[in-house]
């Protein structure tokens, strides 16, 4: 089970559905309001915004799809929203500056990442206790999880390393060294690969998951860009192993990437310093946050163009899009 | 040793911190990166050079007096090199010198490298350094320079195994005139103080107003020399003596002060002829490294040292953290502690350090200075960073500070 998306694609395939993701919602988390953006799938226009803790950042949804996570970096809690109701429920308490939080798709396990502490905590979200304190490197960042569950990835901003630790035991078996200041980490859907983004590298080191080493680096040239504003963050993979997106950060840009090739098909402009990114659940477009200008950008996947500008809140960080 | 105050109290530490993460954590390494366990094996020996703090405290009450300016920055870098090290095999010592006010500085480095330092940050003002670059043993060690921003040492001073990571006055300089222009803040009063400090910044300032369209419409020199952190209502004498100093200056957009040694400057805000800004060394200033700088992961960088040395990072210490962590980056790309591999790749095209600046930095291959973003700020917040944009340059808008190729008059 991979959660809602997949199912959303499993649905509109029966239905040959014309008009994507009627009741589609995408939550923004806005880092600087201490706010979440709730835009409705349709109109395109936000419906909500809802009162979370201090600097929220990256979000997550339960495995049953009920409850979104939001990790507060500036309290130390996870905020718990029902997706339904846009109620804060409860809130978890994370260890100190959560960033980066992902769910574990087999058991009630949230990862996240401690900036400060250079450790990787693991919640149990159901027990509400703490299952595990694994220490990494300088500045946890990104944190993946494989589709099976076996492996978490972790990235460490200083470190400079994709630390794989096995979700049995729970601790660091393979550490893999990837360029400047890595951020995202994202799996293929078979799981075969991972994604590492670095931010000051500019590349996207693609890791492979049975011999742990790097196979391919991504890189960047946008044209008529300065070298030092591409900086790569964000990284969304398509399920049918066709598109990956890269959010070019303070360029601006979004690449597309050839998931087979490493070929970069193009460059989309959105909003200013693109951050992160959500597809919807029959991937017909892609949702991006822009922070410097306070807004969202939905892309259509099809013709790889900017359709649509939507503001939010300020420095828009995360989005997950909820059937 | 003579003339200089010697601690081991780093290495001892280190040592300590090092054996109780490899008992922790060997047994679950297995060595992607490096064929064996990550037991630490390849040793990396910094040396540190302090001077001791003179007399004069910093004359307002807010600023704390620093006695370990640097070292603190050298000693967070050694523990984030050591975070890497762990996982490939690696262990970065540190071992520091402060050199006393009447003390040998040349005595203190050949000390570091009689036990062992290949590797030596100085946070040393021009004399001291000067002592250094002139012992035999200069030409063995690669020296990063960590405190004194003399144009001088980017170039007919230079020498082959002198580094900087601290910026240049010109750098500092040219990141303040980009800003003003930016304003349009173009025409500017000087006020200088009587150090040779002040001296040097004051013809940096002069210099980045012909590069960039600044025009000085009058200067003065601050007639006094320092006076004690003042006593209670220091104020009265100011609040009369200042505004009648400035009263005769041409107009101008903005008031600088020229006060690298912190005796005047802070003296005149508000206490202006005209109702103006002041910046220079203060009020509005270029600088490495402040406490207000909160992008690009600043904040995690801030919240590590501050834990580590109770106090905030100056740019002294950011400057010593940048040599030591070009330094741990080299180390880990090349998978070597060996200086001449090392050094290969931070001046070559694969080195990147991130440096909480937004741009990776680099170094210049002319004059070995770090390339790198300034901070333009006033006491509380970032007004900006520089290079401005607009600020065109054919390689990178990064060298349109300081000294750039063509101009450099550096040739070793």
């Amino acid at each position: 089970m991979t959660g809602p998306k997949t199912l959303v694609a499993a649905v509109t395939a029966g239905l040959v559905a014309t008009t994507p993701a009627l009741a589609e919602k995408i939550f923004v988390s806005n880092e600087q309001d201490n706010t979440v953006s709730v835009i409705d799938g349709e109109s395109l226009e936000v419906i909500d915004t809802i009162e979370v803790s201090r600097r929220p950042r990256a979000m997550a949804l339960s495995s049953d799809g009920t409850m979104l996570f939001v990790a507060a970096g500036d309290d130390d809690v996870i905020d718990v929203i029902d997706v339904e109701s846009h109620d804060v429920t409860s809130s978890l308490s994370s260890g100190p500056d959560p960033e980066v939080i992902r769910v574990d798709p087999n058991r009630p396990y949230i990862y996240i990442s401690n900036e400060d502490d250079n450790i990787v905590t693991v919640l149990d979200y159901e027990a509400r206790t703490r299952v595990a304190e694994i220490p990494v490197g300088v500045e946890p960042e990104g944190i993946a999880v494989s589709p099976d569950g076996a492996w978490v990835v972790n990235t460490t901003e200083t470190t400079n390393m994709a630390h794989f630790i096995d979700t049995e035991a729970m601790q660091i078996e393979h550490n893999v060294l990837v360029d400047a200041r890595p951020r995202h980490a994202e799996f293929t859907h078979d799981g075969s690969q991972v994604w590492v983004s670095s931010e000051i590298g500019a590349t996207v080191s693609v890791i492979d998951m049975e011999s742990f080493e790097i196979v391919h680096t991504i890189t960047f040239d946008v044209p008529g860009v300065p070298r030092e504003a591409v900086q790569a963050v964000g990284v969304e993979l398509t399920s049918d192993g066709r598109y990956g997106f890269v959010a070019l950060g303070p360029s601006n840009r979004i690449a597309v990437v050839d998931q087979e090739s490493y070929e970069v098909l193009d460059y989309i402009l959105v909003g200013q310093r693109p951050w992160h990114m959500a597809l919807n659940g029959d991937e017909t477009r892609l949702f991006t946050t822009n922070g410097v200008s306070g807004d969202v950008t939905m892309i259509e996947v099809n013709s790889l163009e900017p359709v649509r500008s939507i503001p939010v809140g300020r420095f828009p960080w995360g989005v997950i899009v909820v059937d | 040793m003579f003339g200089t105050a010697r601690t081991e109290v780093a290495r001892v530490r280190r040592a300590a911190l090092a054996g109780a993460i490899c008992a922790g954590l060997a047994a679950a390494i297995v060595g992607t990166v490096g064929a064996a366990p990550a037991v630490a094996a390849d040793q990396l020996r910094i040396g540190f050079i302090g001077l001791e703090r003179g007399d004069r405290e910093p004359v307002s009450l807010l600023d704390t007096v620093v006695e370990d300016d640097g070292a603190q920055g050298a000693r967070l870098a050694v523990e984030d090199n050591n975070a890497t090290g762990r996982f490939m095999g690696q262990e970065f010592l540190l071992d520091e010198v402060v050199v006393a006010r009447d003390g040998d500085a040349a005595e203190a480095f050949r000390g570091l490298i009689a036990d062992g330092a290949e590797w030596i940050v100085t946070a040393l003002p021009a004399d001291r350094l000067r002592d250094i670059l002139g012992t035999d043993e200069a030409d063995d060690v690669v020296i990063f320079n960590a405190g004194a921003p003399d144009d001088a040492f980017r170039n007919e001073e230079c020498h082959a195994s002198l580094y900087h990571t601290t910026p240049s006055r010109a750098m500092l300089s040219d990141a303040l005139a980009q800003f003003l222009v930016f304003k349009r803040w173009q025409t500017w009063a000087l006020v200088v103080g009587n150090s040779d400090e002040d001296r040097l910044r004051a013809e940096a300032i002069r210099r980045a107003a012909t590069r960039f369209g600044g025009r000085i419409a009058g200067e003065l020199d601050w007639p006094h020399t320092a006076l004690a952190r003042r006593a209670e209502g220091g104020f009265h004498a100011i609040q009369r003596e200042v505004p009648v100093f400035l009263q005769d200056l041409p107009d101008h957009d903005i008031l600088i002060v020229v006060d690298e040694t912190d005796y005047f400057g802070e003296y005149f805000p508000y206490q202006t002829w005209r109702p103006r800004p002041v910046g220079g060394t203060q009020g509005l200033i270029a600088t490495a490294w402040h406490r207000a700088h909160e992008s690009w992961g600043a904040v995690q960088l801030h919240r590590r040292f501050e834990a580590q040395a109770d106090r905030w990072m100056t740019p002294t210490d950011f400057a010593a953290w940048l040599a030591v962590r070009a330094i741990g980056e080299g180390a880990t790309r090349t998978r070597s502690v060996g200086q001449e591999e090392i050094v290969d790749y931070i001046m070559g095209d694969g080195f990147q350090l991130g440096a909480y600046l937004g741009d990776p930095v680099t170094f210049r291959s002319w004059d070995r200075q770090l390339r790198q973003p300034i901070l333009v700020t006033g006491p509380r917040m970032v007004a900006s960073v520089s290079p401005q944009e607009g600020f065109l340059h054919p390689v990178t808008p990064m060298d349109s500070l300081g000294h750039d190729a063509p101009e450099t008059g550096c040739t070793s």
